[in-house]
């Protein structure tokens, strides 16, 4: 077999500043990772838009119109699934990857050796996680207007807020993905979902709001250390057309303040289990 | 081949150590080697040698413990970046990018390392031809054998011209076929003048593919050298493999054999080691079914201090002075395998 002479058409990559190496490696990375959802994004939106259909459905919809629940639920109840769909989609997606790739699959190595910091990469990993949740999140609204017809309301004049505290959100479950995908071999995974990703749920004032929750004093103070419960309670803040005699919601500077230290901890951390999974 | 006689090392490594936080023992215990441009080096040694951790810190993904290591004169523990965009790595385990295809496994390579857009697709065109995968350009690696996920990554480690190619055990696990394919190509590649690292436990791959080589063992270089001067450590200098027949039939007549204890074998092995020269002999164990049907017995010989034709005539003297049948005699060539049992004691795969 011949060999080709690749040599003559050499170009110069060399002498590029590390800086300018790092920050081509990580666009292209994202165009990488940009394709990748692309061509699986019905599947992707099918998987994080299920739980959230069935959960308007059956709670905002059929609950109410059999007369078990108020029609104001689905109004407090809506937060709470744009809530779950933007925090839980980018930790599931991002935790699963991660355990698989580190585990066993290796995919990740590639780019780890590209010119860039590792600390980076770990960090687009995050970011375009986070912007997929907030896909699956935008999609949310759509379907609940469909869903709950004039069950539903929001509120628009806090849209700012509202996009905010979503980033956030999706943000803070990415960077929670990002460590149990790092600490957890794929094997524990499914087990370490049920062990904490329930609970979070359960406790994370998604289903109700926190205000209301006086009369079960322990309750509310348990789910205060719950960083979800920011997250419902936030988008609750921004989402729910005020009304008189409604229970207060958590105050927004709390909101923020915990859901920044929340996602500041837990990209810290994930980053360094990172480091020392892909460096020995 | 011009750029052999720069001076400047590709690869240079100084007292190199690597203790994992759990190990008990240093990994790599104070290596020290160069690797000059354009040749091809092999570290050489058993599971365990300490030559994937060696690869592993060379390319930035473990780091070292003391000790210096740098690629193209840049030190690995300090630049990562820089030593990054100059090394391609082909490793132990497929790691391929099973989200995408084939030809955009390289793409995305390139891209990861700054090729120019155009230049990209060409060189993958050119790269996936030059390993015969370019009819399988568009298809996912899903149902790709390990053969060709091996082409698919050597095609990607070259995809942004690396300076220095490092391999890390690259035909284990291959089938025969798949492993020829790849010799070929290193040889291709050394011959274009790319700086060659790889790793293998297999003598005859190092010996076929590296211009030096570094024996390794818990962590240690042995010996390093080229693959010929490395088998003239081997004592003994001249060594012979000789097969004998001393069957009943035409040994020794009856009154004779009553007089000596010995057999027949031991005889034969004591007459050769009575020959002048000769510093050892040695049973050949485990001989193949034909030898045992013909009663045959096969011996090696190390001799120093004589020349080889002296010593073949001397032997096949010994050998019918004995009233036994000579088979086959003829000059071994020491193998890698022969050096790593005399440095070691123990065999490569064990």
């Amino acid at each position: 077999m011949s060999v080709p002479d690749l040599t003559t058409q050499r170009h110069e990559l060399r002498p590029r500043s590390r800086a300018s190496a790092a920050l081509t490696a990580i666009v292209a990375i994202v165009s990488r990772d940009v394709l990748v959802t692309r061509r699986e994004i019905a599947s992707l939106l099918v998987q994080t838009l299920a739980q959230p259909l069935f959960f308007l459905f059956i709670f905002g919809k059929v609950l109410s119109s059999i007369g078990t629940t108020s029609p104001r639920f689905s109004v407090i109840l809506l937060p709470g699934i744009v809530a779950f769909t933007v925090f839980l989609a980018p930790l599931q997606a991002l935790s699963i990857d991660l355990g698989r790739d580190l585990s066993f699959t290796r995919e990740i190595d590639d780019r780890l050796l590209a010119p860039l910091p590792i600390t980076m990469v770990a960090v687009e990993k995050v970011l375009l996680a986070a912007a997929r949740g907030l896909v699956a999140g935008g999609f949310v609204f759509p379907l609940a207007y469909w869903i709950l017809g004039s069950g539903y309301q929001v509120r628009t004049d806090e849209i700012g807020a509202l996009i905010g505290i979503m980033a956030l959100t999706a943000l803070l479950g990415a960077a929670i993905g990002l460590l149990l995908g790092t600490i957890f071999p794929i094997t524990h995974l499914s087990l370490i979902f049920s062990i904490v990703i329930t609970p979070l749920i359960f406790t994370g004032c998604l289903y109700y709001p926190w205000g209301s929750l006086g009369v079960i004093r322990w309750f509310q103070v348990l789910t205060l250390f719950n960083p979800l419960t920011y997250a419902s309670e936030g988008m609750r803040y921004a989402m729910v057309p005020f009304q008189k005699g409604a229970a207060e919601s958590l105050a927004m500077g709390w909101v923020l303040l915990v859901l920044c230290v929340s996602l500041v901890l837990s990209l810290g951390s994930g980053v360094k289990f990172f480091w020392g999974r892909v460096l020995s | 081949m011009t750029e052999r006689t720069q001076p400047t090392a590709a690869v240079d490594v100084e007292r190199l150590v690597k203790r994992y936080p759990k190990g008990r023992t240093n990994a790599v215990d104070g290596i020290s080697f160069a690797v000059g441009r354009g040749e091809t080096f092999g570290l050489l040694g058993p599971n365990g040698a300490g030559k994937t951790t060696t690869i592993g810190i060379l390319t930035t993904m473990v780091l070292p413990t003391s000790g210096r290591a740098t690629v193209a004169g840049i030190d690995v523990a300090a630049d990562p970046i820089g030593v990054k965009q100059r090394i391609g790595v082909v490793p132990q385990r497929a790691n391929v990018d099973r989200s995408l295809r084939v030809n955009e496994i390289l793409t995305y390579h390139a891209a990861y390392h700054g090729v120019p857009r155009r230049e990209r697709s060409a060189r993958a065109r050119e790269l996936l031809g030059e390993l015969g995968l370019e009819k399988r350009s568009k298809e996912k690696l899903d149902l790709f054998s390990g053969g060709l996920q091996q082409r698919v990554m050597v095609a990607r480690a070259l995809m942004h011209e690396p300076d220095v190619l490092f391999l890390d055990e690259p035909t284990n696990n291959l089938d025969p076929q798949s492993r020829l394919f790849l010799w070929e190509r290193i040889r291709a590649l050394r011959d274009r003048g790319v700086t060659i690292v790889l790793s293998t436990h297999d003598m005859e791959e190092a010996d076929r593919l590296c211009d030096r080589i570094a024996i390794m063992d818990h962590g240690r270089i042995l010996a390093l050298d080229t693959p010929e001067a490395l088998k003239g450590l081997v004592p003994g200098g001249t060594m012979l493999d000789l097969r004998a027949r001393v069957a009943e039939g035409i040994a020794l007549a009856p009154a004779l054999r009553d007089a000596s204890s010995s057999s027949p074998e031991d005889r034969v092995l004591a007459a050769l080691e009575q020959l002048p020269g000769v510093t050892g002999v040695e049973r050949q164990d485990g001989r193949p079914p034909e030898d045992r049907e013909l009663q045959a017995s096969a011996y090696r010989l190390y001799a120093d201090g004589q020349d080889a034709g002296t010593l073949l005539a001397s032997a096949a003297q010994a050998v019918i002075g004995e009233q036994a049948e000579l088979l086959d005699l003829r000059l071994a060539r020491p193998s890698l395998e022969d050096l790593f049992i005399h440095l070691t004691g123990s065999n490569l795969r064990s």
